[in-house]
């Protein structure tokens, strides 16, 4: 096996600052709103910036060049943590962070789900449940046809994989051998109606994948040395199975702020102008 | 007829409340919901009879073709998840599974239109009632009140076959009295006039009527029709009040095209041909925003629906 790439302690330092402030942009977004999904948005908040500050292949200012057709895709398939997508497009520079305060307001480039056509980085519509799994594949086997080696990157809910297509499509990436695509669950164990075993069981998830022909590895989701080793990993495993890989990421739903940690009913709530500042102070340290 | 619009009532917990009270009377009732029970409010009847209660996770496909399997053995299944998923993602197996065999289940399906508000376009459905109007066999009712919630859910529970019930996310004020009756075959005329027709149903009717009043102070006497079954349509009331009108406007939180406003056009253009306008959501989508501010874009507000009224009676006058 090659060696696990490692980040710096400084790149460490700085993608850790980036995380807090990502996460105080999503609670402002969503109580700016008053409307948003707070806890799926925290939980995944590690692994969208590690794949665009580290992983993936792409620059801003690529958009509206013929370069634009070398980069690598990222797909949110669970559409409603979109608040996290787009503060992480504006750390970018993708756009001004201050557009982020229209977020699910009229008129808005930041609509409550992703929508394509709004904003450079947006790569699909996504926000129905299930659907981005096939999209990604698409994608993948897209960029094959025109012999690009570039990568497909998709997160998936683990409520989300209830959906039957998430399967159909899981039968199509291996089939298609995708070794271009890097699937990731965002394993906070929980719903919207509660723990995901109580709701409907998913649990051997590793052996679910692995039995429909995908490579998987675990991580622990919020910590950016595992991520970026993983990922960078999972590169080179696609290559050398001529698989699909799946990173189960075992994350905390609401993570970065105690009252929201692991808490269902923080699903698709907006913090109260107190409950905020509570929140900032904790993130903020 | 005055409403009160400063207070107003969430048809969901009306369903909910109803579903727990036809539960207590009837063993045979389940309740099959995909993740969303807190939203639409079936969690109420969860948490009474949880051996009756069935949450296929996120698989909406999944729940419908549940529910088809539940009916067969004598159970009598409600459907419940949001409107653009039952009809949309389930629409197939809803189509195959439950409504060519004419199966005993009943859909009840929330935050239908446009005021669902921030989610934005992937989860407004404009179009559920034109895709459930399609199916034969389907019976297809939107409620605009808590009681006419209550009564319709009634309605599906006695009805053998599939039914499809709309209800919207943002509460309601009651136009309806509390004498009200539900009957599929008949509209009820809330108020009588003689210049033109308007026709509603769902969150948009109190703003019908609400126009009514605006039109009065012009002179035009306007008659108001709720017509929560969309499907079947109600020919004879909407025949009648075309004869006498000869102006008919429809307006609905839908998409123009299949829904309410197709019912009636369908119906006229056959039986009784006169001026008519949809009001609707014009063949586009969706978007984030306030409910209220939504209702205003997409022009369901009492305001827009007198502009239009008024340029409908200056037609039919012009003729
Ligand atoms: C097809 C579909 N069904 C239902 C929903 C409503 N919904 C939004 S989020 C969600 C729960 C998703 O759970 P999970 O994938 O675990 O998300 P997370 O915990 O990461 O927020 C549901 C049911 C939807 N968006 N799409
Ligand atoms: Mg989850």
């Amino acid at each position: 096996m090659t060696e696990q790439k490692r980040l710096s302690e400084e790149e460490l330092k700085n993608l850790e600052e980036v995380a807090k402030k990502i996460r105080e942009n999503i609670l402002i977004m969503i109580n700016t709103a008053k409307s948003g999904h707070t806890g799926g948005s925290l939980s995944p908040v590690e692994v969208i910036l590690t794949l665009y500050a580290k992983c993936m292949t792409h620059y801003k200012d690529w958009h509206n060049s013929p370069e634009w057709g070398n980069r690598d895709r990222f797909i949110l398939s669970k559409g409603h943590a979109s608040a996290t997508l787009y503060a992480t497009l504006a750390q970018m520079g993708y756009f001004d962070e201050h557009e982020l305060l229209t977020f699910r307001k009229l008129g808005s480039r930041l609509q409550g789900h992703p929508t394509f056509g709004l904003l450079p980085g947006i790569e699909v519509s996504t926000g129905s449940l299930g659907q981005g799994l096939s999209m990604a594949n698409g994608i993948a086997l897209g960029l094959k046809l025109d012999k690009k080696e570039n990568y497909v990157f998709v997160l998936l809910g683990d409520g989300e994989i209830q959906e039957g297509q998430v399967w159909e499509a899981a039968m199509t990436s291996a089939h298609y051998k995708m070794d271009n695509l890097i699937a990731v669950i965002d394993r906070n164990r929980l719903q919207i109606d509660g723990d995901t075993e109580q709701v409907k069981s998913l649990d051997p998830l590793d052996k679910k994948w692995e039995s429909f022909g995908w490579q998987v590895l675990e991580i622990d989701g919020h910590n950016l040395q595992e991520i970026y080793g993983a990922i960078e990993h999972a590169k080179e495993l696609g290559k050398q199975k001529s698989a699909p890989v799946m990173i189960i990421a075992n994350t905390i739903k609401g993570k970065g702020v105690t009252f929201t940690e692991n808490q269902a009913s923080w699903h698709g709530k907006p913090m109260n102008d107190e409950e905020l500042q509570k929140a900032l102070q904790e993130i903020r340290g | 007829m005055v409403i009160n619009k400063a207070i107003k009532k969430s048809l969901r917990v009306a369903y909910g409340e109803t579903l727990t009270e036809l539960g207590k009377k009837d063993e045979n009732i389940v309740v099959i919901d995909s993740d969303l029970s807190c939203s639409t409010q079936t969690q109420m009847f969860a948490k009474e009879f949880p051996d009756r209660f069935f949450n296929t996770g996120v698989a909406e496909q999944d729940a419908v073709c549940l529910a088809a399997g539940l009916s067969t053995c004598g159970k009598i299944p409600f459907v419940s998840t949001f409107a653009i998923f039952a009809s949309g993602r389930a629409w197939d197996q809803v189509r195959n599974s439950v409504a060519h065999p004419k199966f005993n289940v009943n859909f009840v399906a929330t935050h239908g239109g446009v005021t669902v508000g921030e989610d934005g376009a992937s989860h407004q459905s404009v179009e559920d009632i034109s895709l459930m109007r399609s199916i034969p066999h389907m019976i297809v009712i939107v409620p605009s009140d808590s009681i006419e919630t209550r009564e319709a859910i009634k309605f599906a529970y006695e009805y053998n076959g599939p039914v499809y019930v709309r209800l919207s996310r943002s509460n309601t004020p009651d136009v309806n009295g509390s004498d009200y009756k539900f009957e599929l075959n008949k509209s009820k005329v809330l108020i009588e006039g003689t210049d033109v027709t308007m026709i509603s149903n769902g969150e948009t009717l109190c703003e019908a009527l609400e126009c009514a009043q605006m039109l009065k102070k012009v002179n035009i006497n306007a008659e108001v029709i709720s017509m929560p079954v969309v499907k079947p349509v109600d020919k004879e009331t909407l025949i009648k009040s075309a004869a006498k009108t000869g102006a008919v406007l429809t307006l609905e939180n839908h998409s123009v095209v299949g829904g309410l406003g197709s019912a009636v056009c369908e119906c006229l253009s056959e039986n009784h041909p006169c001026i008519t306008k949809r009001i609707g959501v014009n063949d586009e989508f969706g978007q984030s925003g306030k409910a209220e501010e939504l209702l205003v874009k997409y022009g369901l507000t009492a305001d827009k629906f007198y502009d239009e009224v008024l340029t409908l009676v200056e037609k039919k006058n012009s003729k």
